[in-house]
């Protein structure tokens, strides 16, 4: 059979448009789509419910003080934290309903709704802001993420993510996060400013199974422009889609 | 009257260490008073010209929801500035100030600022800004002494600088000190830290705007602009006054001490005068004198103190007082702790009004003290009083 020059010319640019096509699926397998790992992050850690206990422990430069918590959370808006121990800390509530936050204090027996820019401070003297705790917005709906590389992290292997603020209200205009390939856990996390400089990073460790589900169960969380070990949160116990009654979520609830 | 002040002088020069003892007494009150006075006095000029120099210039314009005790206004506290002003401001009468919200790491120690953008042109402050003017690796920066002693920060030092912009996103860079600056302000040093505006409106994203509008002349008349609230003069050096008056009523108890012990010496001595004298009181008596210029006689003589306390308290007290002006006083603790413009040297300042009014009043308050054992005088029998039988 005989091909001539220009049936020769269009296999030749038909075979180029496979080997990129193919170079391509090469490439996207190699490099899963970032959303996609998002939304396995979501799928693996997000559950209709959870009551669980915790201990946050706050190293500060000369000494440590340890939190400890109950907490009732449904879905990503509606959560109540119950402070256990120490004595100073016990009785103080929080209740969170969409985007404002109310904390009951026991010493006053008044309860106090944090807003606007009392959002910025440390919870409980911690590294965590009450805005950490209150941005309930998926990452996916918040930044443009890509799957920037692999490392070792901590034993595990992990992808890199690299996520680009696309909207104006973030707070961290950059951020890393390296996700367990396997279990889809985030082992680390790192926030960046404007100017790429590295504030916060966040450790996520003791990753268990708990009803079917990878979850770490200590997250340390560490200001790296301060100097401390960070603040270390630790969940004690956990248990997944229980039957939480209605009233737990009110503010009437702060006050019981 | 001309005798009962001849006479009073010569009883009392004719009773001397007691009546020197009383003078010198009366003398330290007058130079005490006059001396506590004038350093609330100098204390009032000293705080509003250094925060006339340091902070409020003629007068201000205020972000209409700047508060300066609610740090959390600040993130709403800016606006575009008002057309009005380009001129003033074009000229240098007007210097537009940004104010943000901000962390500092020194040393990897946490502290909440304010971060201040002041033009580094201006000369309205007496704020080292031209050395904002500088070209560094960093942004640069200047501080008030006080918080460079607090947070170990030297000239030339670098530190971290967290804030976030107008949208509430975090940024972070490197400043570097390019000069610390010692004021009597302590609201201008205390926790802020003032880079170039430029920079920081680039930085904040929050072009053309401010939080503060600083005016040079305090006598110009200045209209409402909406948005903005004026704050005259007088209004802002308010908690200057207000301190002043809490000084004032404090130190009256001092004055109230002073004059006690003085008075109780004057009484004192009254009483035993005309415990002492009454065979004299019988011969005035008999002599013409009714029963009420006895007791002015008395009264005069008594209130005489006052007036050779005046004159002794000049010989010394003159001469000290003007020796304070000179050098002042210097507060035995650090005047910042006072959280107001206070001078750690305060130099006391004297009006003709303080030291007429100081005289008068310790005059007036002598004489009523002489005056009232000497009225036991208009109840004695004249002829008791001869054979100088006690009454």
């Amino acid at each position: 059979m005989m091909i001539n020059l220009p049936e020769m010319k269009t296999i030749t640019k038909k075979i180029i448009i496979i080997i990129l096509f193919s170079s391509f699926a090469w490439f996207t397998y190699g490099q899963p789509d970032a959303n996609g790992i998002l939304h396995q992050i979501d799928e693996n850690l997000s559950s209709e419910n959870r009551i669980f206990e915790s201990s946050m422990t706050i190293h500060g430069r000369r000494a440590s003080r340890t939190i400890t918590s109950r907490s009732y959370v449904e879905g990503d808006k509606k959560s109540f934290t119950e402070y256990l121990s120490p004595p100073r800390e016990q009785g103080t509530k929080m209740l969170k309903l969409e985007n404002q936050l109310w904390i009951y204090s026991p010493s006053t027996d008044r309860t106090i709704q944090i807003s606007g820019h009392m959002l910025r401070q440390s919870v409980m003297g911690s590294d965590l802001s009450y805005e950490d705790m209150m941005d309930d917005r998926k990452l996916t709906e918040t930044y443009n993420a890509v799957v920037s590389g692999s490392e070792e992290f901590d034993g595990r292997t992990t992808w890199i993510l690299e996520l680009t603020a696309r909207v104006d209200d973030v707070a961290y205009a950059t951020r890393k996060l390296w996700v367990d390939k396997e279990r889809f856990v985030p082992l680390k996390e790192e926030l960046f400013a404007k100017s790429g400089q590295l504030l916060k990073r966040s450790v996520l460790s003791d990753v268990v199974q708990i009803e079917g589900r990878w979850f770490p169960k200590t997250i340390v969380y560490k200001d790296m422009l301060k100097q401390g070990d960070g603040t270390e949160f630790k969940v004690t116990d956990i248990k997944f889609n229980q039957d939480i009654p209605d009233y737990i979520f009110t503010k009437a609830s702060l006050k019981m | 009257m001309k005798t009962a002040f001849k006479l009073a002088y010569r009883n009392l020069i004719g009773a001397g260490l007691r009546t020197w003892l009383n003078v010198i007494v009366l003398s330290f009150s007058f130079v005490v008073i006059i001396w506590l006075k004038g350093i609330l006095m100098g204390w009032d000029y000293q705080a509003k010209s250094d925060m006339t120099n340091w902070e409020i210039g003629g007068g201000q314009y205020w972000h209409e929801s700047y508060d300066p005790y609610d740090p959390f206004t600040l993130a709403e506290s800016h606006s575009i500035i008002p057309q009005q002003f380009s001129d003033e401001i074009e000229q240098g009468d007007m210097v537009p100030v940004l104010m943000v919200q901000g962390t500092i790491y020194p040393q990897g120690r946490m502290q909440s600022i304010t971060i201040k953008g002041i033009d580094p042109d201006q000369d309205l402050f007496l704020l080292p800004t031209h050395q904002l003017d500088t070209a560094t690796d960093a942004v640069p920066a200047i501080i008030g002494a006080a918080m460079a002693e607090s947070l170990q920060l030297d000239r030339s030092d670098h530190v971290t600088l967290r804030w976030r912009d107008a949208r509430g996103t975090f940024d972070a860079t490197d400043i570097v000190i390019t000069d610390i600056f010692s004021s009597n302000v302590p609201s201008v040093e205390a926790a802020q830290v003032y880079i170039p505006l430029a920079i920081l409106r680039e930085m904040t994203m929050m072009q053309g705007e401010a939080t503060l509008l600083t005016f040079r002349d305090p006598e110009a008349e200045r209209p409402a602009v909406q948005g903005w609230v004026h704050k005259p003069k007088e209004v802002l050096t308010a908690s200057v006054d207000r301190m002043i008056k809490t000084k004032t009523a404090g130190q009256s108890v001092f004055y109230t001490i002073l004059l006690l012990l003085a008075m109780l010496a004057i009484f004192d001595t009254q009483v035993l005068s005309i415990f002492r004298r009454q065979k004299e009181i019988g011969t005035y008596i008999a002599l013409g004198y009714t029963r009420r210029e006895v007791v002015g006689l008395f009264t005069v003589e008594g209130a005489m103190h006052s007036i050779f306390a005046a004159v002794v308290g000049a010989l010394y007290g003159l001469p000290f007082l003007a020796w304070q002006a000179e050098v002042g006083w210097t507060i035995p603790m650090d005047a910042g702790d006072f959280g107001m413009a206070m001078a750690q040297t305060l130099y006391p300042v004297y009006s003709a009004g303080l030291v007429i009014s100081t005289v008068l009043i310790v005059v007036v308050i002598t004489t009523v003290v002489s005056y009232w054992p000497s009225r036991k005088i208009a109840k004695m029998n004249p002829t008791e009083a001869l054979r100088g039988r006690i009454q």
